[in-house]
């Protein structure tokens, strides 16, 4: 089974502020983390070969220093990984991204599963991993939180997938592509050794003449979106703080508001 | 009837803006049963096709979909309803294709869903397929008529940051909206169009639906709910989760967590509120021994009003709170529920 597993290096975003002179978002000091839902993609990819072989390939695309990240999939127990960096690609939206990671997963050649994060911490949209399924033509499953069966000799994969009051149960046939929920399992951290073969292990980059792309389609001018403006969310209306009230006392205020919103 | 064909969409990249006008709501159906997402969609879309002029329409997929017309009362102008057995229980595949070849037909400038598990992969899929930029998860619409482009403005940055997006130079111009926060029309529409069924002869599906599982059927979704009641790591015993149940039966309403809440294995993931969960909008959200971390108050925090009980003054809960309550909620609590038990009865 070959496996490959899409990474975004994102900022942590517990700690991204906007500056309120610029309206521009602070990322001096912001670290840097793998998306922390890609790390369940990862983890399934290195269950599924555990339990049926084969090798697990991490991509990302970004910046030169997302290479770090790639080093701590590596960490985990990702084989190989591969940095997909250019100026051509910077300040993609998710059509351009999945377009590219597209073209890349092309050049890794077969594959069986492809494997995404439900959504980036930074841009929050969860269309990369449906944008990558659509630019190769295979099926997808989206918000899988368990994966219940992979038939070898079928060449299927039976999962959930996530709705708002309950799960599809889903076979595909590979090839496919499956973006993660937290549900799913629970990452692995870096073992010693692999932290010693991440520090060591080759990590090539592909540019924008590597890949079967146009300068049309990738990077800002391959991107349909523009962002016009980023600004603070609004203060929410000051609200009010009862520190000293009785159980009682607050028990009333509350059911008072109950009662004006016409709950009771 | 009128028949779609079902030939490969052409990516063009050449577009004039101008051939392209209305908006589109998707309307999205689970078990037949039309979505409150989509009466809010469609809400929504008739104040945007008022400054636009132009109609709106909704875009029904399905077989034995209830009341379809429903949509029209809802502020549709006419509704297309592609009309076939393979379109019964959503799939992405047939999905995408059939309403990615009514739009390179008929050529809207906005199309809309709602951003559901269903509308945020579906339409995600469809973007690529009419070569469309596509903005997830908006909180807020609105159009610049002179441009006649859909300023889109959404949270990023897990809610630190809002941006306003648009898409100038490709249509349609599409996205995905957050359940909840648009209102659907007060009065019904005076509609006058109709619906127009539409057949479609071969739809593949690679992807073989078994059956579909429901959560605890007992409990309301959050997603759904326009109220919450939340608790946190502070109930301190998976037990004490009863007076959470408690209180929302009173008030009918769902049961929320964090994470910490969940991790714990106090109740089951579905009900995780925040980043790793689910965005909530409700009218009222009542968090009980939540701290409001970030990764919480995102989920939460576009709420339309939000009571906080917690013991500690500096929690960030109260940042975004309407009313909180500094105390113990093993003693605010079970007053509370007195105090509403005695109120529904007189
Ligand atoms: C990548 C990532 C994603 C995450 N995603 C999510 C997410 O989706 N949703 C989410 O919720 N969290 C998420 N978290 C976790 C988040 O950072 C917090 O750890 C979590 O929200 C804390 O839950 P809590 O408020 O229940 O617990 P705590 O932070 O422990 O807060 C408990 C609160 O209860 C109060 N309390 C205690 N006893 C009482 C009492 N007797 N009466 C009244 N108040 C009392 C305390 O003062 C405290 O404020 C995420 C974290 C990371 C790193
Ligand atoms: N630049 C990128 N490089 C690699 N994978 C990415 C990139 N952007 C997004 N992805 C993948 O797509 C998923 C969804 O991202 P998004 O659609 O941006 O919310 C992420 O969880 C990643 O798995």
């Amino acid at each position: 089974m070959r496996f490959v597993v899409c990474i975004k290096q994102v900022p942590d975003t517990t700690e991204v502020r906007v500056d309120p002179e610029t309206n521009t978002l602070i990322r001096e000091g912001v670290p840097a983390i793998v998306n922390p839902f890609d790390l369940y993609a990862v983890e399934e990819a290195l269950i599924l070969k555990e339990k049926f072989g084969g090798e697990v390939t991490a991509i990302s695309m970004g910046p030169p220093q997302a290479e770090e990240a790639l080093r701590e999939v590596i960490s985990m127990g990702v084989d190989r990984a591969i940095l997909i960096s250019d100026k051509h690609f910077a300040g993609a939206d998710t059509w351009a991204t999945s377009h590219t990671l597209a073209a890349a997963i092309r050049k890794i050649g077969e594959f069986n599963i492809i494997l995404t994060g439900k959504q980036a911490a930074d841009g929050d949209t969860a269309q990369v991993g449906p944008g990558i399924a659509e630019f190769l033509d295979i099926p997808q499953a989206t918000f899988v939180r368990k994966v219940d069966e992979l038939d070898m000799e079928k060449r299927t994969i039976r999962l959930q997938s996530m709705w708002e009051e309950g799960a599809e149960i889903l076979e595909l046939p590979l090839p496919c592509l499956i973006t993660t929920v937290k549900e799913l399992n629970e990452p692995r951290l870096p073992s010693l050794r692999g932290k010693l073969t991440a520090k060591k292990a080759e990590i090539p980059v592909w540019g924008f003449d590597d890949l079967d792309v146009e300068e049309a389609q990738v990077g800002l001018a391959g991107s349909p979106t523009q962002v016009i403006k980023v600004f603070p969310p609004p203060p929410r209306t000051e609200g009010e703080l009862f520190a000293d009230v009785e159980p009682a006392e607050a028990a009333k205020i509350i059911a008072d508001k109950l009662t004006e919103k016409g709950l009771l | 009837m009128n028949a779609l064909s079902i030939e490969e969409v052409k990516r063009d990249t050449e577009i004039d803006p101008g051939e392209w006008r209305g908006i589109w709501v998707f309307a999205e159906q689970r078990r037949g049963e039309i979505q409150s997402s989509t009466y809010e969609l469609l809400g929504s879309a008739r104040g945007l096709a008022g400054k636009l002029d132009v109609p709106v329409t909704a875009i029904l997929l399905g077989n034995e979909v209830k009341e379809p017309g429903s949509l029209l009362s809802a502020g549709a102008d006419e509704v297309l309803y592609v009309k076939n057995a393979a379109l019964d229980h959503f799939g992405v595949e047939p999905y995408s294709k059939a309403i990615a070849n009514l739009i390179s037909e008929r050529k809207p400038e906005v199309v809309l869903g709602a951003a559901t598990f269903i509308g945020r992969s579906l339409l995600a899929r469809i973007a690529i397929k009419v070569h469309a930029g596509l903005t997830a998860d908006c909180t807020g619409l609105d159009v610049d008529t002179e441009k006649r482009l859909l300023l889109q403005t959404r949270p990023a940055f897990g809610g630190n940051i809002m941006a306003t997006i648009i898409c100038p130079e490709h249509r349609p111009q599409m996205a995905t909206v957050r359940p909840k926060v648009m209102k659907p029309l007060q009065e019904p529409y005076n509609s006058k169009g109709s619906i127009h069924e539409i057949s479609v002869d071969s739809l593949s599906n690679r992807v073989n639906f078994l059956e579909f599982v429901t959560d605890d059927t007992s409990r309301i979704n959050i997603a759904e709910a326009d109220v919450i009641v939340t608790g946190g790591r502070g109930l301190q015993d998976p037990k004490n989760f009863a007076i959470i149940e408690e209180l929302a039966g009173l008030l009918g309403s769902a049961v929320g967590a964090s994470r910490a809440a969940v991790d714990a294995g106090w109740i089951n993931y579905s009900h995780q509120v925040g980043q790793t969960g689910r965005t909530v909008s409700p009218k009222l959200y009542i968090a009980v021994g939540v701290s409001g971390a970030i990764q919480h108050l995102v989920g939460m925090q576009s709420s339309d009003y939000i009571i906080a009980v917690n013991k500690d003054p500096n929690a960030p809960i109260f940042k975004v709170a309407n009313i909180g309550i500094v105390g113990d909620l093993f003693e605010v609590v079970p007053k509370l529920i007195e105090e509403l038990k005695r109120r529904k009865e007189t």
